[in-house]
């Protein structure tokens, strides 16, 4: 009787809104390689992290004032007067920090599978595109609780446009709206941060979704499980029903539907991330001075500097670049060009091997020193800028931009391992 | 593929250590901080820092975003009592923690308004408050006549100097393994005060063991809560372990 | 909505005990959404109880205090206004004050603890509006009764202890706050009576 009920109305539905329709071809018959493996927890990761921004962010809104006279003050009431304030707030900057855990894991297993490459070139972008929006969200957000930090972050990196050449001070002036940072910044930046970034977040993640679904997943192996339409025999054929957009184009083989077999594997991948997520959130909230740096527990002052000014953790790796570069400008430029040089990515690849199980043995190591590179970059974005600092910082991102370029003159002619045709069991 | 996890990791563990190591000794020597051992789940200790800052340090350092009918549930004080005991007539017994010191005029007396101290244990760590608190020295130089080794030319006099009595500073040179000569400054055994030098690290400790409570009053219940979390997510893992192991039966 | 090729007993039940624990989790993580929205330690502060000193109230006069953001009406009623109460229970909805309106101990002909003092929310319990006290010309609007109050939105009329007249839109007899008596001078809003 209920059931009957449930299949009238949703057929109701489905004759206004292609609901079902929409749930078949994006989870239950979204054929998925059966092969991913634990790089491939971090995108609905993001996701989850991502609502977690954002149900906590509204929540915060309602008590949060933004203003310079308020804004400190309104977060401590948060944090104390208001009934399990001090748990969304953690909640929302743990949330912040785990975001780019996740985007950067979510990242690295691009690189290491190569699912950067043709076809998947404007899924990458879409990527790119959420990675610097979500800079500049957790950018603005970190200005709103107008500790010291907060200000004086905010502060180093508004005058990074003061190096454009000619309208420099103007434009810092602009983004400003007044001669020093003030509540004028805060308020734009708290309209920027609420609505705005998180609007243009939503609609990115949305087409970068709808980008993955139309080319289909990569895999650790790198091997494509569309076959074209005839070219499998029957019996090899996935013994799933795939949607019709993707089986009427194509046999699909080594296949599993989303719905239920990465939906189950995700919620437990859900379980562990948040089980360490909670660890962190629970019982270091404050990440050892990194996820909540010291200085913010002082409200914003103009006038009195922290001794060490360090950006939060995750801007770590591109603030190294532009301090290492003795020149403003050229800093500046080389900071956005590390951006610009993974947006590009898919152009300095220009092998066909996706993944780094079938590349040589130069992809394995020039792969394995970018990462390090960026970790050790990371690490001395929170570190005081010594001398030694500096040249490793120096030596660092010449790793970090060498593999772009070494990428690039490698992989026309690369050394490559035979991809199989099939993903073995 | 497993090869690449573990290379990739013990490069990263590797290089992440060195940078820790070097910048660490890049930075040179800061203040050696004595470490607080305060308890926050000692009610008795939190009470007695909260009667300690009320007596001595009210005067000049609000706690304006803490309230007064939160800290005395939160330290099982009675409100009969906190009224009577811990707050000035007057004040609200929902209120924050104030006092009347006008800021513009204490800027003047002491160089710089005397700061909210609600956050300070977040802001520089209960470590660093229970050192600093026993490390004023003489210093006829300085308005008040002493200064701070742990805070060099604070703007505060010792008020705590009629428990613990004052200290002075000797600095001597020292050669290190190297041959190097550092200078090496200690600070002489309290003189003058109506504490022993325990029964004062006492008083410190609890003052800073209030602080490091009004920091964060939910701290402890913080805690508890992510034990239980904790625990849920734990059990829930589990369950959703087997329930993934169970549908891939099929593919496997 | 099936895509799988089994669905037996082990399946069913370790998918049923996800959803169980999983819906347990999330209801859980919902405690802090919603506990949140609770007045806050500020909210309560401010709405905590309020002390009005009543020793300087002339007979007959009405003071107002605030407590919770809304009005609250003091009259020292005189010993005539008192004994007048009784004269036109016949034209009031609620004379003996049955519907709650007030706190048990000032369930009473007077509807106060001292039939001396009357405490009262100013809140007409029609629409919200301040009904305005009239001492001495309250005959203008109910004949032959001296004292009142007049709510000037929609007309409703209430005598001296609150009680509301018929024929007006109010339908109910003005709230009587939790209130009690500190000393003979101090009235406390917000505390009953014994309590505190």
């Amino acid at each position: 009787m209920l059931m009957k009920l449930f299949t009238d109305f949703m057929g109701w539905i489905d004759k206004r809104l292609p609901v079902t329709d929409a749930w078949n071809k994006h989870l239950a018959q979204y054929p998925a390689p059966k092969n991913f493996n634990f790089w491939y927890f971090f995108g609905s990761l993001a996701m989850l992290v991502l609502v977690n921004q954002i149900l906590t962010g509204i929540w915060l809104t309602m008590n949060y004032e933004p203003s310079g006279e308020g804004a400190f003050a309104s977060i401590e009431y948060i944090m104390r007067d208001v009934d399990f304030g001090w748990l969304l707030r953690y909640m929302h900057s743990t949330g912040a920090s785990a975001f780019f855990v996740v985007v950067y894991m979510h990242m690295m297993r691009g690189l290491m599978y190569g699912s950067y490459q043709k076809p998947r070139e404007l899924l990458w972008i879409f990527g790119m595109l959420i990675f610097l929006v979500l800079m500049a969200e957790a950018f603005m957000g970190y200005l709103l609780p107008w500790g010291n930090m907060s200000y004086w972050g905010a502060q180093v990196i508004i005058s990074l446009f003061g190096a454009v050449p000619i309208i420099g001070d103007d434009l810092t002036l602009w983004i400003r709206g007044d001669y020093v940072i003030s509540g004028a910044t805060l308020n734009r930046f708290f309209a920027l941060h609420v609505i705005a970034m998180p609007l243009v977040l939503v609609i990115l993640v949305f087409l970068h979704i709808l980008a993955l679904h139309e080319v289909g997943s990569n895999n650790p192996e790198g091997v494509d499980i569309k076959k074209p339409k005839g070219s499998v025999k029957p019996e090899e054929l996935s013994k799933f029903t795939f949607h019709k957009q993707y089986s009427e184009k194509y046999d699909i083989v080594d296949a599993v539907p989303f719905h239920p077999y990465y939906s189950v594997k995700d919620i437990m991948g859900v379980a562990g991330f948040l089980f360490l997520f909670c660890w962190v959130m629970f019982f270091a909230p404050e990440g050892g001075g990194y996820f909540m740096e010291a200085p913010n527990f002082t409200p914003a002052n103009g006038l009195k500097t922290p001794e060490h000014i360090a950006p939060v953790w995750y801007f770590g790796p591109f603030y190294t670049i532009l301090r290492v570069v003795p020149d403003k400008l050229l800093g500046a430029v080389a900071m956005f060009g590390a951006i610009v040089m993974l947006f590009a990515l898919p152009w300095f690849d220009r092998g066909t091997v996706k993944s780094v199980r079938y590349r040589s043995k130069l992809h394995l190591v020039n792969l394995i020193q970018f990462a390090i590179c960026f970790v050790v970059l990371g690490a001395l974005g929170t570190m005081p800028a010594t001398p030694t600092a500096n040249l490793i910082g120096v030596i660092a991102s010449f790793g970090y931009f060498g593999f772009f370029i070494a990428l690039w003159f490698y992989s026309k002619n690369e050394n490559t391992k035979p991809v199989p045709d099939r993903i073995a069991d | 593929m497993k090869k690449l996890i573990i290379a990739a990791t013990v490069g990263i563990l590797f290089s992440v250590t060195a940078l820790v190591s070097l910048t660490a000794v890049a930075s040179g020597p800061s203040i050696q901080l004595d470490k607080a051992n305060n308890d926050l789940s000692d009610k008795e200790s939190l009470k007695k820092g909260f009667k300690t800052y009320i007596n001595y340090c009210l005067g000049c350092h609000q706690l304006q975003y803490q309230r007064y009918n939160r800290t005395f549930s939160d330290l099982g004080i009675e409100e009969a009592d906190g009224v009577a005991n811990y707050m000035y007539s007057g004040d609200k017994i929902g209120g924050h923690i104030l006092n009347s010191m006008p800021e513009k005029e204490a800027a003047k007396w002491f160089g710089s308004a005397p700061p909210d101290l609600t956050l300070e244990a977040r802001l520089r760590s209960p470590d660093w408050i229970y050192t600093y608190l026993r490390s004023f020295h003489i210093d006829e130089s300085r308005p008040f006549g002493v200064n701070n080794t742990v805070f060099k030319d604070v703007g505060m006099p010792h008020v705590l100097q009629n428990l613990q009595g004052v200290s002075t500073l000797t600095v001597s040179k020292q050669l290190d393994d190297h041959g190097k000569e550092h200078e090496v400054s200690s600070l002489s055994p309290a003189m003058g005060g109506s504490l022993t030098a325990e029964e004062y690290d006492v008083v410190v400790r609890d003052l800073t063991n209030f602080l490091e409570y009004v920091g964060e009053p939910n701290k402890l219940e913080r805690k508890a809560l992510g034990y239980w979390v904790l625990a849920f997510l734990f059990f829930f893992f589990i369950i959703s372990y087997f329930l993934k192991k169970e549908y891939w039966k099929d593919v496997h | 909505m099936s895509n799988v090729p089994v669905n037996n007993g082990r399946r069913r039940f370790l998918t049923a005990a996800t959803a169980v624990v999983g819906g347990a989790g999330v209801v859980g993580a919902a405690v802090p959404f919603i506990a949140s929205w609770n007045p806050s330690a500020r909210a309560k502060a401010a709405g905590a109880p309020v002390e009005v000193n009543i020793g300087k109230i002339q007979p007959g006069q009405l003071i107002r205090a605030e407590w919770r953001g809304k009005p609250v009406y003091v009259v020292r009623r005189t010993e005539k206004t008192v004994s007048d109460l009784a004269k036109h229970d016949d034209q009031l909805r609620d004379p003996n004050s049955e519907k709650a309106q007030q706190p048990v101990y000032a369930t009473n002909a007077y509807r106060s603890i001292k039939p001396e003092f009357l405490v009262a929310l100013g809140v007409c319990t029609h629409l919200g509006c301040a009904p305005t006290h009239h001492g001495g010309d309250f005959d203008q609007f109910v004949e032959g009764v001296p004292n009142g109050f007049f709510c000037p939105c929609h007309g409703s009329k209430f005598d001296m202890a609150g009680r509301v007249f018929q024929g007006v839109p109010a339908p109910l007899n003005l709230v009587v706050p939790e209130h009690s008596f500190i000393n003979d001078d101090t009235l406390l809003i917000g505390v009953a009576q014994g309590e505190a």
